[in-house]
């Protein structure tokens, strides 16, 4: 939890306009909490109450034939899971679980709670993330007010698109009451080709070659020796769904363009891929207790030059692993006082993307930036935004950036 | 004619000589065009049914010029009108008689292709198609591929979150793009992404894809390039009902196929089609599927023999799969030809854009006859089916009086029958000048007043492509201070312009 304070039900829509605004007439910032199970995230900022959003409970709308689910905020991501799965669908962006990094229970999420941090998986190279899939949703902002936007259609360009706004916003703009997703088919089949016998860099320059085929991946990882299923030596492995007789042409296909000296290949079946994948997702290889937990975006042919100058600087790198075929790195680190934030962020900046500390104490995280810091225009821009829904700065205060 | 713009505001057009001479000190003459007939080129962008003589035009050629030009806009107080090829089919570029029209067509090259990263950087005046051109010989394009992709632009791509006929499948462009370069009002530029997924922090590329030139001036693109499925094939289904087809269309989706595309037309534009250019579609059915599969030749093979099946459980009374690359062209000849084909048998046409739950059909269809009956007019229907994107084209006769008019009230009465199915105003054309006065059908004057809000956070004072999208104009301040109770604002019926 980011602190003990008052918890407040939010039971409707007018609930939460009038706790919101209530909580400005006094100046208090809110927490705003569905599941609790990403209270680690974010800047440590200990706010005046939090708002309950678990009893938001209910889907609202579920029609697969048009691949759209409606769920009020604080529906857990569990039960629209199972609900889609009796369907054959599934939510696409293939939503991580963070609980094991924290050391919880896994199914703590709520749909709120995944929309709000942005969520993504494996198959965000293919698919998107929760961004590519909010049509539309109702909140009630910083200003108490209830806003609605987007729809419940899959092609809309009426008005501005704020469902990509509060995607990522960790709470900061509004409490997201009601959210409406797109929903797709769950694949018939999928397996994993492993291509073990290549170092690190070789690795990754052989995801990005499979990204380059008409093979269709959706999913690409680098797993270090020892990283993932008791593998001894380092491994690519890349993941392919769709019908059983297009799962197995387009393995063979993928052999084929590969195969090399010194490359050996093996074939996990649906089980153990889907396995494989859901741990990879959960970011298992760096799960562990002990140390401190950064999450880096980057272009693919990148990652292996960013581990490697932080490495190079002496930061005890613990585990690591490469997801996205290289652009997206989880590193876990000898716990310090900065995070090693100062190694990792110039590690990053020579080559453009974004590094978030995703796990340490709230200390820490009470003075080293969570989130990327951004040039000043960017951050100026980011305020007044911010301040368009939330003026007197009530939700989540100081959660994503210390000055708002 | 109904439309009310923002009036010419008299302190501006009075410092015109000022203001062309500032611009002519920071561009080329070939930049600037000031002469009156050469304007007149700008007056109108693809929705022709308004226009305006700009101020005057700027063509600027690099992001310095394009800042100088932000930044004076914003010392003298300027509007500004950004316009890509123009192609908008709903006055996104339409210009302001007092302000700059900002024409982004010498942003022509395309600076850098990664293949490794999958991503191209290019300027925003490259046309749409000009990408997927460039990188086919290694097997790439770029997904989204509206209608007009030989003449639009990939900045105005962005600004109207533009679609296509594959977007159920490969998405829209705001789910293709990674990175923007942006000038804001004043000359401040900023960087959102780059070659990397999800930049944190608020998702500024999303709320700047389908802002429609309100925000912010894009000065570069980095685009996704996805690699070219090996192999596509075509199904013709005809069917004796819309209803059943919209029904074949919910089984095929239902079944768990997403096809690259998924359209249907329905009697008269079949007809219409076939009259321009026969090209071998049925004459007895009342509506008509185009599927399109794309993949591995294993995978399409099979989907294909799966959507017979469904076809056939649904009651298809022509059902035919394409064996030939010249044969699927042939399947989709017709489609491409709707819009010239329907042309040709009524003078004039409006071609309108909602979206509409797809299950929803039947019903649209039946009330546009019912709300065409009553102005004496008639309708052709296309329809992006897989993802509910209707485009009634309106017939009617310029020449004839009052026919402009009927034709415009049918288009609003067909939007607005479109948001009380549950769907929306505008699926892919964007709002601008045609919906704006539209926008209270599927929004309160709180949702409205939170995306101006959005708008004075980029445009404090309102001078970047004022009067579209929002149907009266705030000042920001007043937005800032607003006490809106019971949904409802102070003097909600006060024109603002």
């Amino acid at each position: 939890m980011q602190s003990a304070c008052a918890t407040l039900d939010i039971r409707d829509e007018a609930d939460a306009v009038d706790a919101i605004s209530a909580a400005k007439a006094k100046g208090d910032c809110c927490a705003i909490v569905g599941g609790g199970s990403k209270s680690g995230l974010g800047r440590f900022a200990p706010q005046a109450q939090a708002l309950s959003t678990a009893a938001l409970t209910g889907v609202t709308l579920y029609e697969p034939d048009e691949l759209v689910l409606s769920a009020r905020a604080g529906v857990p991501l569990s039960e629209i899971e199972a609900l889609l799965d009796q369907h054959g669908q599934q939510l696409a962006f293939e939503p991580m679980d963070y609980g094991r990094l924290f050391g919880a229970e896994a199914g703590g999420a709520t749909i709120g709670g995944v929309i709000a941090v942005n969520a993504a998986g494996p198959r965000r190279i293919k698919a998107g993330a929760a961004r590519d899939h909010l049509l539309g949703f109702r909140c009630i902002t910083g200003r108490g007010e209830l806003v609605k936007s987007g729809g419940r259609v899959m092609k809309n360009v009426t008005g501005y698109d704020l469902s990509k706004l509060v995607c990522g916003s960790y709470g900061t703009l509004a409490l997201l009451t009601e959210l409406t997703l797109k929903v797709l088919p769950k694949p018939q089949t999928e397996c994993t080709l492993l291509a073990i016998g290549a170092d690190e860099a070789e690795s990754l320059a052989l995801l990005r070659r499979a990204t380059a085929t008409p093979c269709e991946p959706s999913a690409l990882a680098m797993l270090p020796a020892g990283a993932a299923l008791a593998l001894d030596a380092d491994a690519a492995a890349i993941r392919l769904e769709g019908p059983a007789i297009s799962v197995t042409a387009r393995r063979d296909d993928l052999v084929a363009r590969l195969a090399s000296g010194g490359l050996r290949f093996e074939t996990l079946d649906e089980h153990d891929s889907a396995a494989l994948w859901r741990g990879l997702r959960d970011a298992a290889p760096v799960a562990a207790k002990v140390g401190q937990i950064w999450r880096i975006s980057v272009a693919p042919s990148e990652g292996f030059a960013v581990v490697e100058r932080i490495r190079r600087t002496g930061a005890p790198v613990l585990a690591h692993f490469y997801d996205w075929a290289g652009g997206l790195i989880w590193l876990r680190l000898e716990a310090a006082p900065d995070a090693h934030a100062a190694v990792v962020r110039r590690a990053v900046d020579a080559c453009g993307g974004h590094a978030t500390l995703i796990r340490a104490s709230a200390e820490i995280r009470a003075t080293v930036d969570v989130f990327h810091p951004q040039p000043a225009a960017l951050a100026a821009l980011t305020r007044r935004v911010k301040a368009s829904f939330d003026p007197a700065h009530i939700l989540e205060r100081g959660r994503m950036r210390a000055e708002f | 004619m109904t439309l009310l713009m923002p009036k010419p505001e008299p302190a501006i057009m009075s410092r015109r000589n000022e203001l062309i001479a500032r611009l002519g000190a920071m561009l080329p003459p070939e930049s600037l065009i000031v002469d009156e007939v050469a304007r007149r080129a700008y007056e109108c962008d693809a929705f022709t049914m308004y226009r305006a003589l700009p101020l005057v035009v700027t063509l600027p050629e690099s992001v310095e010029q394009v800042r100088a030009i932000m930044a004076l806009a914003a010392e003298m107080n300027v509007k500004v009108v950004p316009r890509g090829a123009g192609t908008s089919l709903s006055g996104g570029s339409m210009p302001l008689e007092d302000g700059i029209l900002l024409g982004m067509s010498k942003f022509n090259r395309i600076l850098e292709i990664d293949y490794e990263n999958r991503c191209a950087r290019v300027q925003p005046g490259v046309q749409n198609l000009a990408i997927s051109k460039a990188v086919e010989a290694q097997g790439f394009y770029y997904a989204p591929d509206p209608s007009s992709q030989i003449a639009c632009s990939i900045g105005g791509n962005v600004a109207e979150n533009s679609g296509g006929v594959h977007c159920l499948k490969y998405g829209l462009t705001t789910n293709n793009i990674l990175g923007l370069d942006v000038v804001l009002m004043g000359g401040d530029l900023i960087r959102l992404g780059g070659k990397h997924l999800d930049s944190e922090g608020y998702d500024l590329i999303g709320l700047m894809t389908g802002s429609e030139g309100l925000l912010g001036v894009v000065t570069e693109v980095t685009v996704r390039l996805l690699q070219k499925p090996p192999m596509a094939r075509g199904l013709l289904l005809g069917f004796a009902s819309v209803a059943a087809g919209a029904r074949c269309v919910g089984a095929i989706i239902a079944r768990g196929v997403i096809p690259a595309g998924l359209e249907m037309m329905d009697k008269a534009t079949i007809h219409a089609v076939e009259r321009f250019q026969p090209c071998g579609y049925p004459l007895d059915v009342e509506a008509l599927l185009i599927v399109e599969l794309d993949g591995p030749q294993a995978e399409v093979d099979h989907l294909v023999g799966v959507v017979q099946d469904i076809a056939r459980e649904e009651g298809a009374t022509t059902i035919r799969a394409s064996t030939s690359e010249a044969e699927r062209l042939q399947f989709w000849a017709g489609r491409k030809n709707a819009f010239p084909a329907v042309s040709c048998i009524a003078p004039d046409y409006l071609c309108m854009d909602g979206t509409i739950p797809r299950a929803r059909l039947p019903e649209a269809l039946a009330g546009m006859d019912r709300l065409a009956k009553e102005q004496g007019l008639s309708v052709a229907n296309v329809f992006h089916a897989g993802d509910g994107n209707l485009h009634p084209l309106i017939l009617y006769d310029a020449s004839k009086e009052g026919d402009i008019e009927r034709a415009e009230k049918l288009g609003f009465d067909i939007l607005r029958l479109c948001v009380s199915l549950g769907g929306v105003l505008t699926g892919e054309h964007g709002v601008g000048v045609e919906k704006r006065d539209l926008m209270g059908e599927m929004f309160t004057e709180v949702d409205l007043a939170q995306q101006m809000r959005l708008k004075c956070a980029f445009d404090p004072e309102g001078r970047l492509n004022p009067g579209k999208v929002f149907p009266t104009l705030h000042r920001c301040a007043e937005l800032g201070m607003m006490h809106v109770s019971g949904g409802k604002m102070p003097f909600p019926n006060l024109p603002r312009f």
